[in-house]
């Protein structure tokens, strides 16, 4: 790799920064996330790569709405909390149809300790379903660059919104 | 105080091809039409508080092309973060117009944040952008028109604008429509 950052040997999202390296998918926007944390390192340090730092999810719908606009593919990171978050602003991807890829770490699902993840946990597959979004759910390691790749291609060449779900139990769940 | 059909017509007049104008959703778009129907104006009827992120991934997508984004206050007001994000990416190629007229203009005319004391141009220079102002008058619209279409961005210029009703002016309404032209104008 070209970009000064090394994954750890099993970090699996290594798979996901190759997929998108391969699929030409330029723009990462992102709301910080402790399961999306070396992809996050890896496309800061590729120059390829324009990476935004958002203050809410919803931001990030519309960025890439924009990206898409000016002929550039993307992809938004966050965590199921924020889905929630993207709602109203889902409305310009149907009402456009405008493609979208996110990939999103779940919480409120498997051996959560926290209560308050709980909602949005267990209501960010419906979310999506509602909002017109392609969901892939992964729970294995190695389907994870096999899915984000297809769900990228997808995306755009069906021009769809497409949802990667990380499962927590792929992720670990979070220990204090 | 300005008026706003006329402010939108002035900053828009003998547009260059390379402008790119992302309008906020209501009465922003319909200045926007009215100013003259083109190819690459990305009409918003929806996506509240999402006008300043949509040009941001569109000015990162185009960086060679001047992207403006004419909203309203409370357009703006909704999305008052992505200012942040816009000031963290720090793109030269992205302005910011705000026709201000302190009120929510489509539901009743309800004092907006401005009208309460927020101050967007004290927020935008907050937020590292490389210049913002505000302006009352007609006489100061050549100098904010030259900061929005040729300083280095990101910029954010305040008009205070006039709360007077204008006739509505609709453009395509239809989304699909709308992308499909813009990029096909755009990108071929």
């Amino acid at each position: 790799m070209s970009s000064g950052f090394t994954f750890a040997r099993d970090d699996w999202r290594a798979e996901i920064f190759a997929a998108l390296g391969r699929q030409n998918v330029v723009q990462v926007a992102y709301v910080p996330d402790a399961g999306h944390a070396s992809l996050i390192q890896a496309a800061h340090a590729d120059p390829q790569k324009k990476v935004t730092v958002l203050t809410t999810e919803e931001e990030g719908v519309a960025l890439l709405a924009g990206a898409d606009l000016g002929g550039e593919r993307g992809v938004l990171l966050m965590q199921s909390s924020g889905v929630g978050n993207c709602v109203n602003m889902f409305s310009l991807l149907r009402s456009c149809g405008f493609p979208l890829v996110t990939i999103v770490t779940m919480r409120g699902e498997w051996a959560e300790f926290n209560p308050w993840q709980i909602p949005m946990g267990q209501g960010t597959p419906k979310t999506f379903e509602h909002a017109g979004f392609i969901v892939y759910r992964v729970d294995q390691p190695e389907d994870v660059g096999p899915v984000t790749e297809s769900a990228i291609r997808i995306a755009y060449e069906c021009v769809q919104p497409v949802a990667i779900l990380l499962s927590q139990r792929l992720i670990g769940a979070k220990k204090f | 105080m300005l008026e706003r059909r006329h402010t939108v017509a002035t900053l828009l007049a003998d547009r260059s091809s390379d402008l790119l104008v992302v309008p906020g959703l209501g009465s922003s778009t319909y200045d926007v039409a009215a100013a003259g129907d083109h190819p690459h104006n990305f009409y918003l009827w929806g996506a509240m508080g999402g006008a300043v992120c949509i040009g941001l991934g569109l000015a990162l997508a185009q960086p060679k092309r001047r992207v403006l984004v004419i909203t309203g206050d409370g357009e703006l007001l909704m999305g008052l973060g992505s200012l942040a994000t816009v000031g963290a990416r720090c793109v030269s190629n992205l302005a910011i117009a705000v026709l201000d007229n302190e009120v929510y203009g489509e539901t009743g005319g309800q004092s907006s944040h401005t009208a309460l004391g927020t101050d967007l141009a004290a927020v935008a220079l907050a937020c590292r952008f490389r210049a913002a102002s505000t302006i009352r008058s007609a006489q100061e619209l050549p100098a904010l028109r030259e900061m929005l279409l040729q300083a280095a961005g990101p910029v954010l210029g305040v008009i205070k604008i006039a709360s007077s009703e204008v006739p509505r002016f609709l453009p395509e309404r239809d989304g699909h429509a709308i992308r499909t032209r813009f990029r096909g104008s755009l990108l071929g």
